[in-house]
């Protein structure tokens, strides 16, 4: 298993009282509250925390894309991952983003990831997403194309990175005579792609394709959820006839360790409780416009309306497996569980999340790289050592 | 005569219709919340008009076709539409985006309308003045917002719905976002050739209108030249709901002097 270390870069400098007068920390709620001079504190802070993660030993960080909130400040991740090119050493870098439906030309992207590719030597990871709903919203972009533009757009940058240039692209959204894309990416074919997902079964479908085998990754879901997609993904490509590995299963999931469980829970308890409902508050037609979802995916959603709105603990999350928190003990036992029932080969940690102060981001962090992440790490090695003697 | 409610294939597309009376045709083209049935101010036009009222392709129990994307695609279907009935020259009524499909419809060929009448249109921006967000309404606000009497609005809230209902409201939601979402509730090219229609005209729009403000009425009568306005008090944006008897009295004296 691999380990990442994930960030949003939300404005934790927001009024919280905002939502006395405003429905959503999304599109809607005034730019006015925020400030630039935190806001340069916070980027310097946050790049910090992704170069730390680097020399704490992760195999990777990344990076997220989130338009016009107070959510997540990176618009346009590429500025972060280029910051991070040259200031880590052996960390891969996961772009994310980029949300492709949302572009009027997609080749933009093969652009900027194949700079990244080059500068670092291949250590880029490209996430193809088509962003959350309330994306649609913030650039305009039309939500009942969102699919068919996501899939034009896949096809014409995998063909501006694997096709000799310049060839010529004939697509109902998107046409150009000349794709020739300077410079070439680094890693060949091109750089792993993921595909991260809230849970669709018609992205599952997608990203399993034989021709495809990418990297799922379920973002912020019950664990319950995230077995039956990973089960899915697994019963797709099997059906398909091949046999998906780890590597093509990842989960990003919210993470606090503390010395103790007691500890962990009194830290992380009122920032993310105000992650949850301050910082990715909005409305359900903000959320999920028209398009967003196919009919029978969005019928699924209506009827379970529950699961949007209505405050959230952080009981609620941890008892769903939303939130991993607790001391390095707890979250090894846990992570090691999961993996075990689900079979994940990428984990992704949220370590910094709604309002989080620098310290205890760092300390988490310290924790969960020296007691989860090597212990885990070496149990993996003893039983593929175990493994490779049983089959001597 | 008895309301037929029938399917009618145009070219591959199957549209629901719903039509009734005799006289000169009239064609009323819905907004974007789709078809509600047969209402009151249809029966009255009937006593004096040939009332056809088609779902719109992508709408409630119409197919949806692959080749709709934007509101103009609509108005080219309406054309062949009416050739296919072989209507000779109709009354066109639309409302909301049937309004703007009706434009688009006028701008193309204007020698198969009799008359035109735009009910609070969408289609043309006027820049300065926003239009409400329909797509961040929730259904409650949908109710409040549309109508200016609170007591109509009451009566009009969501009310428990079956699936096959639901998947309706959201199949027209699509259709709308697909149309409308961007450029939002209207086409920044069909102010250029308004000035092409010169069948007779008239603009019909409430006071109270919270999702295109009454004010466009006078920038669409300054597009087209041959229209007029009419503006209802204390009426929001279905005047057809909201004012029947006050619409369907402007529509018919409208039709009756406008009719050689």
């Amino acid at each position: 298993m691999k380990f990442y270390f994930m960030h949003l870069m939300p404005y934790a400098d927001l009024d919280l009282d905002y939502d006395k007068t405003h429905d959503s920390a999304w599109n809607t709620l005034p730019n006015s509250y925020y400030d630039p001079k935190k806001g340069n504190v916070l980027y310097n802070r946050y790049l910090d925390e992704l170069e730390y993660a680097d020399v704490l030993g992760f195999d990777g960080v990344c990076v997220n894309e989130h338009h016009q909130n107070a959510y997540g400040l990176m618009p346009i991740p590429g500025v972060i991952a280029g910051a991070l090119a040259r200031r880590t050493q052996n960390v891969k870098i996961a772009v994310l983003g980029r949300a492709l439906p949302l572009l009027n030309n997609p080749l933009t992207v093969a652009e900027e990831f194949a700079m990244l590719d080059n500068i670092t030597a291949g250590r880029l990871i490209a996430g193809f997403v088509r962003g959350i709903g309330a994306e649609y919203h913030a650039w305009g972009a039309n939500p009942a194309e969102s699919h068919d533009r996501f899939h034009e757009a896949h096809d014409l940058i995998i063909q501006a990175w694997t096709q000799p240039g310049p060839s010529v692209f004939e697509g109902k959204y998107y046409q150009f005579e000349y794709v020739n894309t300077w410079p070439r990416v680094y890693q060949q074919p091109h750089p792993p792609i993921w595909i991260p997902s809230q849970g669709s079964s018609e992205t599952i479908e997608w990203a399993s394709h034989p021709s495809r085998r990418y990297t799922y990754l379920q973002t912020f879901t019950p664990v319950a959820m995230l077995a039956k997609y990973m089960q899915m993904y697994k019963d797709l490509a099997q059906k398909q006839g091949y046999e998906a590995g780890e590597d093509q299963l990842g989960w990003s999931v919210p993470i606090y360790v503390a010395e103790t469980d007691e500890i962990a829970h009194r830290e992380a308890k009122p920032h993310i409780e105000n992650f949850l409902n301050k910082f990715l508050r909005m409305p359900k037609e903000m959320l999920l416009p028209p398009g967003y979802l196919s009919l029978k995916s969005m019928m699924g959603v209506m009827q379970a309306k529950s699961a949007i709105g209505g405050k959230q603990t952080i009981d609620d999350v941890m008892n769903k497996g939303m939130f991993i928190c607790g001391s390095p003990a707890t979250v090894r036992e846990k992570l090691a569980g999961y993996q075990k029932q689900i079979g994940f080969g990428h984990l992704l940690s949220l370590m910094q999340f709604g309002t989080l102060p620098a310290d205890l981001t760092r300390k988490s962090m310290t924790l969960y790289a020296k007691e989860v992440m090597g212990h885990l790490r070496q149990d993996a090695a003893q039983s593929q050592t175990l493994a490779q003697v049983a089959a001597a | 005569m008895p309301m037929q409610d029938s399917f009618i294939d145009i070219r591959g597309c199957k549209v629901r219709m719903l039509r009734s009376g005799k006289g000169t045709p009239l064609v009323f083209l819905h907004g974007a919340n789709g078809l509600p049935g047969w209402l009151p101010f249809m029966e009255t036009l009937s006593k004096h008009h040939d009332v056809i009222v088609p779902e719109h392709p992508g709408f409630g129990q119409s197919d949806t076709p692959d080749w709709l994307d934007r509101a103009g695609d609509l108005a080219y279907f309406y054309l062949d539409l009416f050739k296919h009935l072989n209507l000779g020259k109709v009354h066109l009524v639309g409302t909301s985006l049937g309004g703007w499909i009706a434009a688009e419809l006028a701008v193309r060929n204007d020698t198969v309308l009799a008359s035109l009448t735009l009910v609070a249109p969408a289609g043309v921006r006027v820049k300065g003045t926003q239009m409400a967000d329909i797509f961040l309404w929730s259904p409650e606000k949908m109710s409040r917002n549309l109508v200016h009497d609170p007591e109509m609005a009451a009566r009009m809230m969501p009310v428990e719905m079956t699936e096959a209902q639901q998947m309706l409201v959201l199949k027209n939601r699509l259709t709308t976002a697909r149309l409308a979402w961007q450029p939002r509730l209207h086409n920044p090219d069909l102010r250029k050739w308004l000035h092409r229609v010169s069948v007779p005209t008239q603009i019909l729009w409430g006071a109270q209108d919270q999702l295109i403000p009454a004010s466009y009425a006078q920038a669409w009568c300054d597009l087209i030249p041959s229209s007029r306005s009419t503006i209802f008090p204390s009426c929001g944006h279905l005047p057809h709901v909201e004012v029947t008897d006050l619409y369907c009295q402007t529509l018919t004296q409208f039709i009756r002097e406008v009719t050689p």
